[in-house]
């Protein structure tokens, strides 16, 4: 297989998008919001349980989209679970820079872990928009808007 | 006249079994693989004669056209009415006073709607379209009702994708003003009967417009067979430069509708009071024009006539079937658009793979499709599908090119599995 696609289409990644975690809806949800690519179609919406320190205590998706889009989606809820919402504001810049080539995983300090697998995105610009939707619909959830657009 | 005499003079015969040689784009590699290109519905390659065409203007005798006496503006404007005429007779038009230059399909169909439409479409008035149109085709039809309170109706079409015309006939009234037809769909590959749609839209003097964007470059295109009033279509899609195209309109319509834009070229005599607009088809071409891509577009025409449609269409239907017999063996990969005429276009849905994730793989093995919705998004809606992945093929496509496809989707289904 070609290294570009094997970088992106890597096991954990497929693995995701076939049986993605944190799957539902979640109900009486403190905040939610929908995530759309108008472009593709991927649409997402995610939920969020947030206490009185800030921190999220759950946090669910639900909706359809590529395999780089929900795969994103799925370890996202993963590793948001259980952080305060400024950490997740600084993984969500650093998830976002990292797919835009400006910060390298391999090299630059960073909390990214597992997130490390999209960093061949940056190799595809069209795709960039696939792998930052549910990050924008997440970071949106947190500040209570209800809708947002990758255009 | 130079610049006349070069350009009509290598309209000889071209074998299409070589044409591919003309198009240098298929020399270079993508992402380390020869390039497969099955995007030529988005946009055809262009040949080299073509290039040259539009790059002569430019080194030779650039300068504005219908305004100087000197001699490059006398060469650049018979350059570009030779391209009229090229235009002309590739769709066989009546004449030079039909073909408009617009900056393509999409401004062809614009300049209907603000010129015909708004005058002639009021309140409770019908447009009727189908429901395998191009957003082209829709948007300004949906912004005329919006501000006519008028009303869009739409053919519908079947599961295979091909349009009811005993729904068509019933929805023809006294009150429908303008039938507007996709000629070839850009999603399905599906030919419509635009001849027939349109005897019968006659039946009831209703004037027909067909959007050819996809028809041209494919199979011989004849205007006054059809007896389509309007006829629509872009210069990038049939071999050409992008930005150019033309609307072919009866000269009767034309005369009667109002003018697009106003400026310079499209007037006889202009005073702070009064305007007369200047006589078809400069009426309706205000402003420099796209020269170069005009020029280009042309000399597209003349390629297209050199191959012949007889050799584009037999070849074409081969590779259709081919790349249908091929694609349909392919584990969970559903063609979606089976209508019984087709023009060389594959849409395919696989199970369990994204187009989106389709189309990065089949790019990394060279393989140039599109995938999405095709803006087509009512047709999607309609299909029951978010986005398909579409493999479209031109006289220059090779057997290879599908079977670097297929090798990559079998690819993508192992990835997937
Ligand atoms: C069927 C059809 N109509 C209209 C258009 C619009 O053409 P253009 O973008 O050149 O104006 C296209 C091309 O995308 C098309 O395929």
């Amino acid at each position: 297989m070609n290294d570009k696609m094997s970088q992106l289409y890597q096991q954990v990644l497929l693995d995701h998008n076939k049986t993605p975690r944190n799957y539902r809806e979640l109900e009486n949800a403190d905040q939610e919001s929908l995530g759309y690519n108008p472009l593709c179609g991927d649409k997402y919406k995610v939920f969020v349980n947030i206490d009185e320190q800030d921190i999220v205590t759950d946090v669910t998706f639900i909706g359809d989209g590529c395999a780089i889009s929900k795969a994103s989606a799925s370890m996202m809820t993963n590793i948001a679970k259980g952080k305060h919402v400024d950490e997740i504001d600084s993984l969500y810049h650093q998830f976002h820079d990292m797919v835009r080539g400006k910060l390298d995983p391999d090299t630059d300090p960073n909390d990214l872990g597992h997130l490390k697998i999209f960093a061949g995105v940056r190799d595809l610009p069209a795709r960039v928009k696939c792998a930052v939707l549910s990050w924008h619909t997440l970071n949106a959830a947190i500040k209570g808007k209800e809708k947002v657009s990758t255009e | 006249m130079a610049a006349l005499s070069t350009l009509k003079a290598q309209t000889r015969s071209i074998d299409i079994a070589t044409c591919r040689d003309d198009f240098p784009v298929f020399s270079r590699e993508v992402h380390g693989k020869p390039l497969a290109y099955l995007d030529s519905a988005a946009s055809s390659q262009m040949p080299e004669p073509v290039m040259r065409a539009y790059t002569d203007y430019h080194s030779r005798y650039h300068a504005n056209v219908h305004r100087g006496v000197h001699l490059l503006s006398q060469e650049a404007t018979e350059a570009m009415e030779a391209a009229r005429e090229s235009m002309r007779e590739l769709i066989n038009a009546r004449s030079g006073k039909e073909v408009i230059f617009t900056s393509g399909t999409t401004d062809a169909i614009n300049l209907v709607m603000q010129t015909y439409g708004r005058s002639q479409i009021g309140e409770g008035d019908e447009i009727i379209i189908s429901t395998m149109e191009h957003h082209s085709n829709i948007v300004p039809w949906r912004m005329l009702c919006d501000e006519k309170k008028a009303v869009l109706k739409v053919i519908p079409i079947s599961d295979d994708g091909v349009i009811d015309m005993e729904a068509y006939e019933s929805m023809l009234s006294d009150r429908t003003r303008l039938v507007g037809i996709v000629h070839v769909s850009n999603t399905l590959g599906t030919i419509n009967p635009v001849k027939e749609i349109t005897r019968l839209a006659h039946s009831r003097d209703i004037p027909v417009l067909i959007d050819g964007a996809q028809a041209v470059s494919h199979m011989k295109v004849d205007v006054q067979d059809i007896d389509c009033d309007f006829f629509a279509t872009s210069g990038h899609k049939m071999f050409g430069p992008t930005g150019i195209g033309i609307l072919y309109g009866k000269e009767e319509m034309l005369s009667k509708m109002p003018p697009y834009r106003g400026g310079g070229d499209m007037i006889i005599s202009v005073s702070f009071d009064e305007v007369l607009f200047n006589d078809l088809p400069y009426k309706f071409e205000a402003g420099t024009p796209n020269i170069s891509g005009a020029i280009g577009m042309g000399k597209a025409a003349e390629y297209i006539q050199a191959i012949g449609y007889d050799a584009i269409r037999h070849k074409e239907q081969e590779l259709l079937k081919y790349a249908t017999e091929k694609l349909s063996a392919i584990d969970g990969l559903r063609i979606i658009g089976t209508a019984p005429e087709k023009s060389s276009v594959v849409s395919f849905v696989m199970d369990g793979i994204h187009p989106h994730d389709i189309g990065t793989i089949l790019d990394l093995e060279g393989v140039a499709v599109r995938t999405g919705h095709h803006c087509t998004q009512p047709l999607m809606d309609r299909l029951g599908v978010v986005a398909t992945t579409r493999a479209s093929m031109a006289m220059y496509t090779r057997k290879e090119e599908i079977d670097q496809l297929t090798a990559a989707l079998q690819k993508a289904v192992e990835i997937f599995k």
